[in-house]
């Protein structure tokens, strides 16, 4: 039944950019903060105030358009989007609308070996709203509802894709590169939790093979991987379930429920409402230097999809390791820091694609936020290298570099964790490790292989694992001829 | 010596030689406004005491001996929509009644940096929206030539301030004739500057596209000194000209040999009092006489000009007034639910005028209507700049009546809005154009002052002071106030 339709999928996804200050006033951008202090007269709409466009905007806007592979507009101009809601003060929002700063882009996705192309109809600026803190549950239940300004007139771009997605998964990967490619160029935090990356998600279904689109809903409140590809599964076989019952689907806009894991209605297009978009007169056209493009341009960095295609064809790593190391540009940077300290780059990948990844997930924490930093990393390979300390020995070392920070000389050295080499200092656990197991050393003598592990093992014990395993194995093979 | 009745330039002087202090000065004018206040109503706000206090410090640093300005301890006035920090900026609204700016328009800072003394906030048709200041969401300001007559708006009471000695001079706004209108009615002279000459910053938005501050004043000479200070450049302004401001007293000269004036016929014609009509032919033969050149010039466009600007005014001002919803400030009449709120906050605290206005924008602006009303509006705009920009490559500039009545009477036109709109149709099409328009008293019909217009190339005000300088120099016409005493 499932092959009856297709699923058409388009995202709007809107991110942060990590501008110092406000998109229209000198208001600092930073997270946090007490409620209503990042607020002057201007991002609050007082009567009488101007917006002036902050140049860093439409520069980070033109980045990412261009990192994005778009046209950008030589002539654009910001609009007027109106509509009352008390957490935007001026009742209306600074937006593009006919005239976006970039259009016609695209990006490529990999969904199970295969390589798609996706295009991007537009991104343009805009400016956040502010925030709604609820005496209740709901603005509808609440006795009261509080305001906090902080977040309004942050910068926004808006990138909206074409809809050329197919599946839930194929969403996801699109959002995992967009966001990949916005932390590339650096405009944006693109951190889901705290909303500095957001998406809407437009679903639709129609019969295979059809030309017209379904009609289509609208998902809001996807603000993670699992929430986009969760909510996207459960919207298509809603859908599904509806027309094979030969029911219609209603244009509107749903909800992610993430506990119900259900998407629910907001409001249908009969309530939409008409923004009554028109140029702000508040503002000047914006007219693009295309020396400045070019520029801008020329100062992009090395995006995702060449770093990988180097990483696989320079560095000899899998295309799975090369695609999860430079999924993000923390991971890649570490990485390549890494590497440029101890050139072993198939050890490095195995190594953070190991114990680095693991101990980030099991203790939720990103990149930036690791106490390890890439010289260490390197400094604890090389001794491994070098025999200074075993696997085994390294993997303990880094759980505590990890922990604590500590460089893993310090570590080795307050642990007393150096192993031993000196074949004199070994020799004398040696003889004492024969003389004490004379049943294995018959063992070994008969023939028999496997004893000569057991005694390994005894050196071992005796060193408090410290001995260089492979010098203990030699040293008795030497000893019992 | 009647201190308040005299021009900035005179007391100027006085202060500067110190035969008078700004405090006492300053006294004059607040008694004065104690004297015929209750007549007249231009305020809708007075701040006495500060204003002691501000020409006290004035006074004292010219003791010291610092550098002054020409306007240093000149008593003001501004239009209710320019914002004064620690000062109520209302719009002559209820819904702002209570609002207090915690910021200063640029032209405020800028007044107040040339050491200028704020007498207190004018009276205004509310949010701007009006020619008779009958719209003012408190009490309408009356023309002191005649009580039962209107100042004219919407800067009404800006007008009737300068006009009965209220203040020596005034700032107002005009998006569509609301600075030379009053003038004109009000017999003083009122300059609205070409878009983006002077810093829109602290104005509380009308229409943002056509909104210019400007200065009311008793002569040609105290209008150039103010625009000295408050025109310029301002970063805070994105529509703000980059553009060097000229010192415009240069422009005070008895001469206009040679300069070349059109006079458009469509502004002449139906609807324009016969006695406004000769007075401008009165004005076109001295200033030949003078040595300029006049001649009748077509601007074919103008009939469009008040339906275009209906839409666009309407348009912006349906967003710019948005905001006023009650949750951050001024009113907010308490509700069920948070829709409910901004319902009857607004519904209360707009008059009808406003709301007449909000909703023919937010038609224009619908989807499904924005083109034939909206974008057609701009098209039109763009033709009548053109008619302009086409004139003025033979003119030096225009001239035309301000208005095509005198002050009409309380009432007469309050509840037929269409014939009120008319009495904008000779200034609209200037702030359509974004040039520069310049009211000029010139004798009085009835008793009651009748205005004629300049009209400017952009950044021309220089040769509309000239040509205004020139006739005030050479006819008494341009001083209808000598027949004011008696009424206040
Ligand atoms: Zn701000």
């Amino acid at each position: 039944m499932s092959a009856q339709y297709e699923v058409v999928i388009g995202l709007e996804v809107h991110a942060e950019l990590k501008t110092d200050t406000k998109i229209f006033c000198s208001c600092p951008t930073e997270f946090g903060g007490e409620e209503n202090t990042h607020v002057c007269p201007v991002c609050l709409g007082l009567p009488g105030v101007l917006p002036v466009l902050n140049k860093k905007v439409l520069e980070y806007a033109v980045r990412a358009g261009l990192a994005l592979n778009c046209e950008i507009a030589s002539f654009s101009k910001f609009d007027r989007k109106n509509y009352f809601y008390p957490d935007l003060p001026k009742a209306y929002q600074i937006s593009q609308y006919d005239l976006p700063i970039c259009k016609k882009g695209y990006l490529e996705i990999e969904v199970n070996g295969r390589k798609k192309t996706i295009g991007i109809t537009r991104v343009h600026m805009e400016e956040d709203a502010g925030k709604l803190v609820h005496g209740g549950a709901t603005i509808a239940t609440s006795r009261y509802s509080l305001v906090d300004y902080n977040r309004t007139g942050v910068p926004l771009i808006e990138i909206v894709s074409e809809p050329d997605m197919r599946s839930a998964e194929e969403a996801r990967a699109y959002m995992e590169k967009l966001k990949a490619i916005l932390e590339y160029t650096g405009v944006s935090d693109v951190r889901m939790e705290q909303g500095s990356l957001r998406c809407d998600a437009n679903i639709s279904l129609r019969p295979m093979g059809a030309k017209e689109f379904g009609t289509k809903t609208e998902i809001k409140n996807l603000n993670s991987f699992r929430a986009l590809q969760k909510a996207i599964e459960y919207e298509i076989e809603r859908q599904r379930d509806i027309l094979e019952e030969g029911g219609k689907i209603i244009q509107e806009t749903r909800s992610w429920d993430e506990g119900k894991g259900v998407t629910v209605s907001l409001r249908s297009k009969e309530e939409a409402h008409d923004y009554r978009y028109f140029p702000d007169p508040d503002l000047v056209p914006v007219v693009i230097d295309p020396q400045w493009v070019q520029e801008i341009r020329d100062s992009l960095p090395e995006l995702p999809d060449a770093k990988r295609e180097r990483l696989v064809q320079e560095m000899g790593l899998s295309e799975y390791d090369a695609g999860i190391i430079t999924g993000s540009r923390a991971l890649a940077d570490f990485f390549d820091q890494v590497v440029a300290e101890y050139n072993e780059p198939k050890m490095v990948a195995n190594w953070i694609m190991g114990e680095f990844l693991r101990l980030l997930n099991a203790n939720n924490l990103e990149v930036a936020e690791s106490k390890v930093k890439p010289r260490s990393l390197a400094a604890l390979l090389k001794a491994q290298a070098e025999g200074t300390i075993s696997g085994k020995m390294a993997k303990t070392v880094f759980e505590e570099m990890f922990e604590t920070g500590k460089e893993p000389g310090t570590i080795i050295k307050e642990k007393g964790m150096v192993q031993i080499s000196d074949e004199g200092a070994l020799a004398a656990v040696v003889e004492k490790v024969i003389a004490a197991n004379p049943q294995s050393v018959e063992d070994y003598k008969a023939g028999k292989e496997k004893a000569i592990g057991f005694l390994v093992g005894q050196v071992m014990k005796e060193t408090k694992g410290q001995a260089n395993p492979g010098l203990v194995n030699k040293l008795l093979k030497d000893k019992l001829g | 010596m009647d201190l308040y009745k005299k021009t900035a330039h005179e007391l100027s002087s006085l202060l500067q030689k110190r035969e008078v202090s700004s405090e006492e000065l300053t006294r004059s004018v607040l008694d004065r406004i104690n004297k015929v206040e209750e007549k007249v109503k231009a305020f809708v706000t007075v701040t006495g005491e500060q204003a002691l206090e501000q020409a006290r410090e004035i006074d004292e640093k010219r003791a010291r001996g610092e550098a002054m300005s020409p306007l240093a301890g000149i008593p003001m006035a501004m239009k209710d929509n320019i914002c004064t920090k620690g000062v109520t900026t209302t719009c002559a609204s209820k819904i702002l009644y209570n609002f207090v700016p915690p910021y200063n328009a640029t032209v405020t800072e800028k007044l107040l940096e040339a050491g200028t003394i704020l007498l207190g906030k004018c009276n205004m048709d509310e949010f701007a929206m009006g020619s008779s200041n009958e719209n003012s969401g408190f009490f309408p300001t009356r023309n002191p030539h005649d009580l039962s007559a209107v100042p004219g708006g919407s800067s009404g009471g800006a007008a009737a301030a300068v006009a009965a000695d209220e203040a020596v001079f005034t700032l107002g706004s005009d998006t569509g004739g609301s600075i030379r209108q009053p003038a004109a009615f009000c017999g003083v002279v009122g300059l609205k500057p070409t878009y983006g000459y002077v810093s829109r910053y602290g104005l509380i938005a009308y229409a943002s596209s056509l909104d210019q501050i400007g200065p009311l004043t008793k002569d040609i000479t105290d209008c150039a000194l103010v625009l000295n200070v408050i025109a310029g450049h301002d970063p805070k302004d994105s529509t703000s000209a980059p553009v060097e401001v000229p010192d415009f007293t240069r422009y005070l000269v008895d001469d206009v040999k040679g300069l070349k004036i059109g006079i458009p016929k469509e502004y002449m014609g139906e609807g324009i009092d016969p006695r406004i009509a000769a007075y401008l032919k009165q004005a076109a033969a001295k200033l030949e006489e003078l040595g300029a050149m006049c001649e009748e010039v077509s601007l074919p466009h103008t009939e469009y000009a008040l339906p275009a600007y209906y839409i666009i005014a309407s348009a912006e001002a349906s967003s710019n007034l948005a905001r006023y919803d009650g949750v951050r400030y001024g009113l907010r009449v308490e509700a069920e639910d948070v829709i409910s709120m901004f319902c009857k906050t607004r519904s209360q605290g707009f008059g009808e005028e406003v709301k007449r206005r909000i909703m023919l924008g937010t038609y224009a602006l619908s989807s499904g209507y924005y083109d034939a009303y909206y974008l057609k509006a701009l098209k039109v705009r763009t033709l009548i700049k053109r008619d302009f920009d086409q004139a003025f490559l033979k003119y030096d500039c225009l001239l035309t009546p301000t208005s095509p009545t005198t002050a009409f009477k309380f009432g007469e036109k309050v509840n037929d809005p269409l014939a009120m709109y008319l009495s904008d149709v000779c200034t609209i099409p200037i702030n359509l154009a974004g040039v520069p328009g310049l009211s000029l008293p010139f004798g009085t019909v009835e008793g009651l002052p009748v205005g004629i217009q300049f009209i400017g190339k952009p950044f021309g005000e220089g040769t509309l002071l000239r040509v205004g300088y020139a006739l005030e120099q050479n006819t008494d016409l341009t001083k209808p106030k000598a027949q004011m005493e008696g009424v206040i």
